[in-house]
């Protein structure tokens, strides 16, 4: 698995398969975007290990992990958008950084992006003129300026009107299709991750449940049934306390949704 | 990138505003100059210079041409005032040097007085014509013991035969 | 006294371990300072918000610093009748102690709790993070120039609340209270020595710079993640600053004799 990554989480052991949306579903609390921030490197595990693309990350310094971090992109709840730069200068930043493109060249990229996501004449605004469903665009088109191997989306769909909803869905299932990106999405959204997942982690208190989201469905678990039938809320009592759970090497599903 | 013209000039303003503050400081009211144009350096021997400190102004007719650099006692246990003069001044051989003070209490600074020679003091001379400073105490002291009758001058003489 | 003496040390081995922080965050800042690149064009920014943007305040607090230094140092001249020396009062005061520290005061309330307010809220929108994820290095990019700005825009700074204090003793010693010009100004730079006042008074605003720069950054990045996070952050900021400001001062002036 070049690009598998396999995050363990409080005694939980989960994996991401490669090319494959996963979405990480979970109550609030549960851990769903500290798995990502693990990913990423920004949290550290007090235990166990992170294995990104083979590699172990959690041994490795802060230096190194930059190193991990450039085939990673990371599209953030809100954006994380660095708010005394315009849209342009946001987007150009990672390029700026790490490349030795030329200013126009530079500028293109911008723009290609940005029309991947269905972006034009964004440039010059600053991101707080930007509306909700436009900064996750942008953070998105953001995550996207260095070709990421493995891209880590938090919680994509939150605050969103419906149409915006189905619109960035649509943006990362094109994504993941047209690049063979793998990417993991953490969201509590229940319609749109049986839309669009190929691989589903369910975090339950204390146990992990994966697997495509037809067997989730099907899943003999009351737990996992009531989860996905009664979205969040319903789950909130589920998530009292945690004990050790192991759970098994799951073989990558591919499955496309829209 | 973000590329402000008018951010950019002002902040060079600014930096431009605080040194020329800055240098007002330190050359105006801090009389820096002195230490650049240095450069003839020469000495003089006093008996007493009470009080004089290095850095103090040396002038000539009220105008500052250098400065005192470094004080210590030489064989003879004579005050050596080291100066530092301007690089194009030129001092006659016989002209003196003496210790003065600016007012009653004022700081002590070294007043030149040119002579009439036709040849110049050189790096490294010595001006030979010295008159040392007043000392306030002690004219105060003299003044006092005329008027008391001297008692304290007998006092003193015993003391300094002793040994 | 043994429970005193534990009493005290719980607080102080918590000192040590923060100064000990400050340290390595010190280093790290030292650390990506001396690799390229330069950030040139943050470090401009950050003085034009540190330093130009401080100017107005600083000339105004001159100069009422200084012709209240001029009234109350000529009533009390006038006195021995030694009004003459006014000049020399006046400048010695503002550049031996006025100056640096009042400036310093100013400017941590002024610019050093913008400066954590501003990196404890890209902290808590994760900004910081965002960067980490593009793989470049919040310190380097983010802290770094707003710390050296400080560094810089301090003597700066502080010389322009001199030269307006001067100008503050000159407007009430001569223009209100009659003193000769001439009198005034040749008392000012009789009395004072670049080597002896001047000097120590740029290396206090350089010290003072630093410490303004280092806390107020530190703080910010340290700072809890929240509204009230960053709201503890900036009061602290400008409590620390200020009082390690008074105590340096003190030290330095010991130390230096300036």
């Amino acid at each position: 698995m070049a690009y598998g990554s396999r995050a363990v989480l409080r005694g939980v052991s989960c994996a991401f398969p490669p090319g494959t949306i996963s979405v990480v579903l979970g109550g609030s609390g549960s851990g769903k975007s500290t798995i990502l921030k693990l990913v990423g490197g920004l949290l550290r595990a007090q235990a166990g290990q992170v294995v990104v693309g083979g590699r172990d990350i959690t041994s490795l310094s802060e230096s190194q992990l930059y190193g991990v971090r450039r085939r990673l992109g990371m599209m953030f709840q809100n954006g994380a958008l660095l708010d005394s730069l315009s849209v342009l200068e946001n987007l150009s930043f990672p390029l700026r950084e790490h490349s030795r493109l030329t200013r126009d060249q530079i500028k293109t990229r911008v723009h290609e992006r940005l029309a991947a996501v269905g972006l034009e004449d964004v440039d010059d605004l600053m991101p707080r003129e930007l509306s909700g469903g436009m900064v996750k665009r942008v953070a998105l088109a953001r995550a996207l300026m260095q070709d990421p191997e493995i891209l880590l989306v938090d919680e994509p769909f939150s605050g969103l009107d419906p149409l915006s909803t189905k619109l960035i869905e649509a943006l990362l299932v094109r994504i993941n299709r047209t690049r063979g990106m793998t990417m993991i999405v953490v969201s509590h959204h229940i319609p749109s991750t049986m839309r669009m997942a190929g691989h589903v982690v369910l975090l339950l208190p204390g146990s992990v449940v994966q697997g495509d989201p037809a067997a989730l469905r099907s899943s003999e678990d009351a737990r996992v049934r009531r989860f996905l039938t009664e979205d969040t809320d319903a789950s909130e009592q589920i998530l009292a306390h945690t004990h050790e759970f192991e759970a098994g090497e799951h073989a990558p599903v591919r499955r496309g949704g829209a | 990138m973000n590329a402000s013209p008018t951010r950019d000039f002002f902040v060079g303003l600014f930096v431009l505003a605080g040194l020329l503050a800055l240098a007002y400081m330190s050359f105006s009211i801090g009389n820096l100059q002195y230490k650049g144009t240095g450069g003839l350096q020469v000495f003089a021997t006093f008996d007493q210079i009470a009080g004089l400190k290095p850095k103090a102004p040396v002038e000539i007719a009220g105008v500052k041409v250098g400065q005192v650099i470094g004080i210590s006692l030489d064989d003879t246990y004579r005050a050596r005032v080291d100066l530092d003069l301007d690089k194009d001044l030129q001092l006659p051989i016989d002209s003196s040097a003496a210790i003065v003070t600016a007012g009653l209490l004022g700081d002590r600074y070294i007043q030149l007085t040119p002579g009439a020679e036709e040849t110049f003091l050189q790096p490294g001379e010595q001006i030979a014509y010295t008159e040392s400073a007043l000392v306030m105490e002690r004219l105060i002291g003299k003044f006092l013991v005329n008027v008391d009758d001297k008692p304290e001058e007998k006092a003193d003489k015993p003391a300094a035969h002793d040994p | 006294m043994l429970r005193l003496l534990r009493r005290l040390g719980r607080p102080l081995g918590k000192v040590i371990e923060q100064l000990g922080r400050i340290a390595a965050f010190t280093g790290h800042i030292l650390a990506v300072t001396v690799h390229p690149p330069l950030r040139l064009r943050e470090f401009v920014d950050e003085v034009f918000k540190a330093g130009v943007l401080s100017i107005l305040i600083i000339c105004v607090s001159g100069m009422a610093v200084g012709m209240v230094l001029g009234l109350q140092g000529y009533n009390t001249l006038v006195r021995f009748g030694a009004e003459n020396s006014l000049g020399a009062v006046v400048g010695l005061s503002l550049i031996r102690e006025m100056g640096p520290v009042l400036t310093a005061l100013l400017t941590t309330g002024r610019a050093g709790s913008a400066v954590t307010a501003e990196i404890g809220a890209m902290k808590a929108t994760e900004q910081l993070d965002g960067l980490r994820m593009m793989a470049v290095d919040p310190i380097d990019y983010v802290i770094r120039p707003k710390a050296w700005a400080m560094v810089v825009a301090m003597p700066l700074l502080s010389a322009l609340f001199i030269v307006a204090g001067i100008a503050g003793g000159y407007l009430v010693g001569v223009v209100l209270m009659g003193i000769d010009s001439g009198t005034f100004l040749s008392s000012l730079e009789n009395a004072v020595d670049f080597d002896d006042d001047v000097a120590g008074s740029i290396l206090k605003s350089v010290i003072f710079g630093t410490l303004v720069g280092l806390i107020s950054t530190y703080r910010g990045y340290s700072a809890t993640p929240t509204s009230a996070g960053v709201s503890a952050a900036t009061t602290s900021t400008v409590v620390l600053a200020s009082v390690s400001v008074l105590i340096f001062d003190y030290f330095i002036t010991a130390l230096w004799r300036v």
